[in-house]
């Protein structure tokens, strides 16, 4: 996207945003339909005319998200973002399973997972009695089908098992019906996060065969703060918030209606527009790592191939592109590279702004060294070949500069 | 210019910064993280870089609209500061970590790192005037820190701002209260950074451990008393002694020897030196010539005393105080000053204490 707008260190005003992976630009007609939306009055639990016109609006909505991700209206349950639903299918899960037998207090989780994920099992792991199980994780941090069944066993002290669709980080798609199989097989409920893979990748919730499954607006152009979990009907999933007993008893709160609105016509956008807007964008990305490593020919990247394929789709979401230069910390590549207007990000979550070396790479066996000194380029709907054109031009220099400087390490 | 503005969340940084930003800077926020286990709220005026010292530096900086950055320095930190402190306690010395940290990270580690990544400058909150590549006392007598700054070298200088020197502490407040920081009436920090309960003497026992021996007086020769480490002392302390001398005046302490673990004391009268010794000095300009009279000052808050300084053996100085001292420390640092009531008293540089130095010449305790 080439936008104008305040850039501190630079004397030209454009900015490249190559940062999808942590926000992405809400498209315009979600906008449009927010604004209406918001203008109205009404409760959809209300029974009075504006109640139903609100309900209306947000049942509509439901269909048409559950639509375009294969899921029954019943299945879809709106919630506060990515990080609640993520929150939600842990705990819900976990809770309900053991509640109906009290053996089952081992929840399967791969490491590489979102700190919504990750956090909150460990929170059930240090307060409530889950014992926890991390995943072997290929050096691409794909999962394999076979190492989810020899985690699970026979399943049976098993509450739940997570993995996500496609790492937020480093890009890379599991096969997630394959290992959804395999959790059937052995009668264990499969939560998938797939905050990434909606719009990026063929998602059908029906056929993928998982039993809950994390969505969240704002990586694919829709509102901040709004957020679905696809759960199963058959699935017993205990309640976080109690209340008004909306979204079937499971998630209670007063629907945000113009939210809700917004989200159902990003997903139905971003799904739509989909294998397009996939082709045009691996094309780019494939550009810039190429251009990448020809003029920094020590960068390496991080996760899958670029060509890599799994379950008939890109193994490797198509805006991702996670690089690694030896020698040059992380946060001074991304300080020089936003003086320049270039946005990207070090890809891992921090702690209060400090850098750690990301958990996703540490997982799949990189050295921390290696995690400390990488970038994430994530394109997306609003990318042009001009925001490659202007990291091209900069990177080398940046590189060079980023290594001299070295961290206050000796 | 590209600057670089170090912003800890406290009032003075946020407003030189903001004064940077002003005179037409580009300028870049960062925030240290030094802690090795940082707090997230702050508890009161003690400690730093707490989680929410870091957010009260981004909003401001949002503010400003400059970026901002936390940089990770706490190994670093933890090295030159923190582990030298207790060293140097454990080896009978007491340092100025708020010196040191200027020396080693300040203006070392994120000075290097700066320019390194093409800044031009470091900009911070400290009170003092940087006169050209002169370091004199700020304005503000009472909130002066070039004592700290003393250490400093003129390649360091040169890449320093200090905007803040030229202003008084409550006009600081004032300006930050006028663009509505929100750190605007945020208490000043006191104490060691790294030692948030304020308790000194404890943090150094959990590093150090027990460490007992005797507490001598200077005059009898005789034990007074015991002490569990000799780290729990300063030269020229007087209170928290635990000694029974038998008459009614006051004891200081007067020496610390590690080895033994001996704390010598001693009446008011002992207590007073003509004299220290130093280790090699640092200048903050051009290497004075030897000898030369000059204001010395050897604690951050104390008085300055006149003094002459004449080179010693093995590259250091004897500093020759015009009236006797009480409280000079090994370990401590000797800052020098050239008097100048119109534009400030100029640091020439400083040199840390090595021993005082008897009244008949001669080197003791
Ligand atoms: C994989 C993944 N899961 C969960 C989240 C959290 O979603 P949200 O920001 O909507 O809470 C994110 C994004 O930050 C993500 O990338």
């Amino acid at each position: 996207m080439t936008v104008t707008g305040p850039t501190s260190a630079s004397e030209e005003n454009r900015v490249s945003y190559l940062d999808h992976a942590a926000t992405t630009p809400v498209l315009p007609e979600v906008l449009a339909a927010m604004t209406e939306q918001l203008g109205r009055v009404g409760n959809a639990s209300s029974l009075h005319a504006s109640g139903r016109a609100a309900r209306r609006a947000a049942e509509q909505s439901r269909e048409r998200l559950a639509e375009a991700v294969g899921a029954r209206p019943s299945e879809v349950l709106f919630t506060g973002g990515g990080t609640e639903s993520d929150n939600l299918a842990v705990k819900g899960l976990f809770w309900a399973r053991r509640q109906a037998d009290s053996r089952r207090r081992r929840i399967v989780v791969s490491p590489a997972e979102h700190h919504a994920v990750l956090d909150s099992v460990e929170w059930l792991a240090k307060h409530d009695g889950a014992e926890i199980t991390w995943l072997p994780v290929e050096s691409t941090g794909r999962v394999l089908p076979h190492a989810l069944a020899e985690a699970l066993g026979d399943g049976e002290d098993v509450a739940l098992a997570s993995v996500m669709w496609a790492n937020n980080e480093i890009g890379t798609v599991s096969d997630i019906p394959a290992l959804a199989a395999v959790a059937r097989e052995v009668g264990v409920p499969l939560h998938t996060d797939a905050v990434q893979a909606v719009g990026q990748v063929p998602v059908d919730f029906e056929a993928s065969g998982v039993d809950a499954l994390t969505m969240t607006g704002h990586k694919l152009g829709g509102p901040m703060g709004a957020g679905v979990l696809l759960l199963r009907r058959d699935a017993e999933c205990t309640p976080l918030l109690h209340g008004g007993g909306q979204e079937r008893d499971v998630r209670s709160g007063t629907l945000d209606v113009a939210a809700i609105v917004g989200l159902a016509v990003a997903t139905v956008a971003a799904v739509g527009s989909r294998e397009e807007r996939a082709a045009r964008l691996a094309g780019l990305r494939d550009r810039l790592v190429e251009g990448v490593v020809e003029q920094v020919p020590d960068a390496q990247l991080n996760g899958a191939p670029l060509g890599d394929r799994v379950d008939g789709g890109p193994g490797r979401l198509p805006g991702n592109a996670h690089l690694s230069f030896p020698g040059a910390e992380g946060d001074a590549l991304l300080m020089l590279l936003d003086a320049r207007g270039i946005e990207c990000s070090t890809g891992s979550a921090c702690s209060a702004g400090v850098a750690r070396p990301s958990h996703v790479l540490l997982a799949t066996g990189a050295d921390a060294d290696r995690a400390r000194s990488s970038l994430r380029f994530s394109l997306g709907h609003t990318s042009t070949g001009a925001d490659v054109d202007a990291v091209l031009d900069v990177i080398a220099p940046v590189v060079e500069r980023a290594r001299r400087a070295g961290l206050g390490r000796r | 210019m590209r600057v670089l503005a170090a912003m800890s969340g406290g009032v003075d940084s946020a407003v030189a910064a903001a004064l940077a930003v002003d005179a037409g800077h580009d300028v870049t926020g960062v925030h240290l993280a030094l802690s090795q286990n940082r707090q997230t709220l702050r508890s009161g005026s003690r400690g730093c870089c707490s989680v929410e010292d870091s957010h009260d530096a981004r909003r401001v900086a949002d503010e400003l609209g400059i970026p901002f950055y936390v940089w990770d320095l706490a190994d670093r930190f933890t090295e030159d500061v923190v582990d030298d402190f207790v060293a140097e306690y454990a080896a009978g010395r007491t340092p100025n970590p708020c010196l040191r940290c200027n020396e080693k990270i300040k203006f070392t580690a994120v000075l290097d790192r700066a320019l390194g990544l093409g800044f031009d400058a470091v900009v911070t909150g400290h009170h003092a005037r940087l006169d050209g590549t002169e370091l004199r006392r700020s304005v503000d007598a009472a909130k002066d820190q070039s004592y700290v700054l003393g250490v400093l070298t003129p390649e360091q200088l040169a890449a320093a701002m200090f905007p803040l020197g030229g202003m008084t502490k409550d006009r600081v407040r004032e300006i930050a209260a006028e663009r509505g920081f929100g750190v605007a009436a945020k208490p000043d920090s006191h104490d060691i950074c790294f030692i948030p309960d304020g308790d000194t003497r404890g943090f150094l026992s959990r590093r150090l451990g027990s460490q007992p021996g005797p507490v001598v007086d200077a005059a009898t020769g005789r034990q007074v008393g015991e002490h569990d480490g000799t780290y729990g002392f300063t030269v020229g302390q007087r209170r928290g002694l635990g000694i029974a001398a038998g008459d009614q005046r006051p004891r200081y302490v007067l020496g610390i020897e590690p080895v033994t673990r001996t704390v010598t004391v001693g009446t008011a009268d002992l207590a007073g030196v003509p004299a220290v010794r130093t280790g090699a000095p640092t200048w903050t300009g051009r290497a004075p010539q030897l000898p030369f009279a000059a204001q010395v000052q050897v604690r951050a808050h104390g008085a300055p005393v006149a003094c002459r300084v004449r080179p010693d053996d093995g590259g250091g100085l004897l500093v020759e105080f015009a009236d006797q001292q009480r409280g000079v420390a090994p370990g401590q640092s000797a800052v020098f000053y050239e008097p100048d009531p119109d534009r400030g008293d100029r640091v020439l540089g400083q040199a840390a204490v090595t021993a005082a130095v008897e009244r008949e010449a001669g080197v003791r305790r």
